[in-house]
This record gives C-alpha cells, structure tokens and sequence, in this order.
C-alpha cells in the first residue's frame, strides 16, 4: 500500500508521518502520533467521542481522512492543557462531576472549546446545541451543561 | 482492506477515475468513510475533487447557486441563506454539520437526506460535470436515477429560485432533540397570499427511500384556505404514492400514521 506524506499542527506542535492512504485523522492521532483523547466509539458519526478541531471547527476524526488535514491546525483534549495547569473546562468538569466513565469526555470538551472560542458568553440552549452531536450514557448530561456554562463564567470572570 | 484517496483538481479525471469499479466520490465522508469504517469490501477508492468552485455559494436576485463541496455548516453560516436555516440547522451536530455537504446529501438514503427534501421541495436543478461536459438535471430526476444513470456522476452545484418570502417552511420531525435522525421530514414552498393556498409544492423524507413529492396533497391544496377545514382533503392524501421506510427509529406504519398530523402543523404554522 502506498504511504502518504501528511504534516499538520496537532497542539501546537508541528507532525509529519507517512500514512497509508484513506487513514482517518483518528488513527492518525492514535496510532502514530498516541493522542489517545480522541476516543473511538461509534465510527459511524454518531457518538462524538471522536471530536477535534480542525481549523478551529469542530470535526469527527472517525470520519476525517487525514490527507485532508494537509497543513491543517488541529487541536484535541489531550492538548488543552497548558504547562501542568488545566483548561478553565476541564477544571469545571472535574468540579461539576460531568465525567463518569470518561470516555465522552474529550469529544464533550472539545465540543464545548468549540462553542466558547466563538460565543464566550452561551446560553443553555446554546451548550445544548453544541454538544448535541455527542452522546454521554452515564450523566444525564445536566452535569456537562452546568459545567460548560460554569467554565464560560470563569473565563468572563477571569478576563474582568 | 483498507480504501484509498485519490485527489484531483481536473474534473475529467475524477470522472475517468469514479468509473473504475469499487470507486466512489468522498463528499464530507459523513456517509462514505462511515461505510468503510463498517467494512463494505465494495468500497476500494475515494474519488476527491479539489475546485473551489464547488465551496462557492452564489446569492443573485432572484436565485442561488450552492457548490457540491458547501457543507451544511456554511449554509447555516450564510447571511442569504436564511430561509434554509431550519433545514441545514436539524442535520446532525455541529460536526457532522461541518463534514456533510449539499451534492453527498442528494445520495443519502433515508432516515438521511434532510437537505435533498428542502431541494426537492425548492424544486432545485442539480448540476453535473464529467467527461461528458456539463448537464442540468431536475433534483426530482436526479432523486430518481442516482443509483443507476448518476451512480457515478459528479454533482457540481444544485441552484434554485429563492422562493418568496415566508413561502418556504421545513418540519422535521424526530424523537431526539435537538439533534435526532428523522421520523418524518417534510419541506413545502405555499403561497397563501391573497387567503386561499395559490402554490404548495412539497416533499416528504423517509415515506420512501429517498425525497419524493406529495403531488396528490399538493393538487387538493390549490384554492382552499388555509384552515383545518380547508387542508384536510389534502392530509387525507399525503400517503399516497408513499413506500415508508422501516428502521431502529420508527416502523412504516407509524410513519404513516403520524405524516398528516405533521403535514397539518406545517401547512397551517402561520395560519
């Protein structure tokens, strides 16, 4: 099978790797690159678990070839934090119990980021709609709704 | 086995290399990448057309012109756009939002191809490319042959005439929200202008394998007002030709049952 060259920013950091063609960014960033925040769940598009920034938009990695992030800026969960300090998300969804077994969770950030980025200030129905591609089976969602508008809260607070 | 991308930035060779036998065209690979993450062997090259011609939205009085390549995304994000907000809004998430594109939608099987209703119902031209040259094919042909004479065609843009304002309305009807695959989907364009229903022109999802007309409710429209008295001829009627499809989210029958109560919620929502 004849390999590909791909290079693209992941978290700041500049990759280059040979893949196969036709690999999904999702097997990109785990398999090659051991970014293992992006979960594989479904691979059907339905779940979330996956969920990335390309470009600032949020994309399911499961479905996302990765020769077509060529030059592309990605970002994942696994790369929010900066210098051992938390983002302000994760720190809310730790105090707000909005992780159980885990496994939504950084497809449920990365969603959130997504919608912070471009509406710091969001209302409920807004969080609802920004995480309504990912699925959680363990908190009723409550808890990562309260989270991400607690998150949003600190960073205005921050910033005042 | 693992499936190959092929990218081109010349029409006529993507054409060329669509043709060859296990290809298939990648879109957003909302659908496409799906079915090779499910394992379908039949599946062996990605055929990916490069032309930003085809990320191009074209907003001219009186009609539109959307690229193959927009995404719903960019239609919800489209300031000319607005009246296919509702549309573009209830697909998927905001992810599969910025994946799933205006041509992949026109071959989305139900419970999917929430846009090609809205284009059916805009009775929308959809516009071909290939080695053969350029063709404009009504979406309701299209619809009807893109298994077989468009199974490899590459979709270019679809254009339609921006119906009048408040004419065009789309339901869709689901058992998840605000994200949730479709029971029923219906998009009409009704002129009620003047008190009584001059034009309806509407489109069902998921009463068939792919967008169809209600062309029966659409006739006994004409002329009655825009009342529960004056729409009931035409519910009565809103399953005929229909074959409702059956999956995990609702049987045939119930699909059936419920189509005329959501036709009636369209039909009169600004009554």
């Amino acid at each position: 099978m004849a390999k590909v060259a791909i290079r693209f920013l992941l978290n700041g950091s500049e990759k280059a790797e040979f893949v196969e063609s036709g690999t999904t960014l999702l097997d990109v960033l785990r398999e090659k690159l051991a970014d293992f925040s992006p979960k594989g769940g479904c691979l059907q598009g339905t779940c979330g678990a996956c969920s990335v920034l390309v470009d600032g938009e949020i994309r399911l990695a499961c479905l996302t070839l990765a020769e077509t992030c060529e030059g592309c800026t990605i970002e994942t969960a696994g790369g929010l934090a900066k210098d051992g300090v938390l983002h302000p998300l994760q720190i809310a969804f730790a105090d707000g119990f909005a992780t159980q077994c885990g496994f939504c969770t950084g497809g449920m950030i990365v969603a959130s980021k997504a919608l912070l980025d471009r509406n710091p200030a969001p209302s409920r129905e807004d969080v609802i709609e920004a995480i309504s591609g990912n699925v959680c089976r363990c908190t009723g969602y409550e808890p990562i709704i309260g989270a991400v508008l607690a998150a949003a809260r600190a960073n205005s607070t921050n910033k005042a | 086995m693992s499936v190959t991308l092929e990218t081109f930035t010349d029409i006529a060779a993507a054409a060329a290399a669509l043709a060859a036998p296990g290809a298939a065209y990648l879109g957003g690979g909302s659908l496409l990448v799906r079915r090779a993450n499910e394992g379908d062997v039949a599946l062996t090259h990605y055929v990916r057309l490069a032309d930003p011609a085809l990320r191009a939205i074209e907003v001219c009085p009186g009609r539109v012109r959307i690229g193959a390549g927009v995404t719903m995304g960019e239609i919800l994000r489209h300031p000319g756009l607005d009246f296919l907000g509702t549309a573009a809004r209830l697909i998927g998430g905001p992810a599969i939002r910025n994946a799933a594109t205006v041509g992949g939608n026109l071959y989305a099987r139900a419970p999917y191809g929430d846009f090609a209703v809205a284009l059916l119902a805009l009775d929308a031209v959809v516009h071909l490319g290939g080695r053969s040259g350029e063709r404009d094919v009504p979406v309701e042909d299209f619809l009807a042959k893109r298994g077989t004479a468009f199974a490899k065609a590459i979709v270019t843009a679809v254009s339609f005439a921006v119906p009048a304002n408040g004419t065009f309305r789309f339901i869709k009807a689901s058992r998840v929200r605000p994200k949730g695959l479709s029971v029923v989907t219906i998009a009409a364009v009704l002129d009620t202008r003047g008190g009584l229903i001059s034009f309806a022109r509407i489109a069902l999802g998921c009463l068939a394998d792919r967008p169809m007309r209600a062309r029966a409710a659409e006739t006994a429209l004409i002329g009655r007002a825009q009342t529960p008295e004056g729409i009931a001829p035409a519910l009565a009627l809103a399953l005929e030709g229909t074959t409702p499809i059956t999956d995990a989210v609702a049987s045939g029958w119930y699909r059936g049952a419920v189509l005329p109560v959501h036709l009636g919620r369209l039909l009169l929502a600004d009554a």
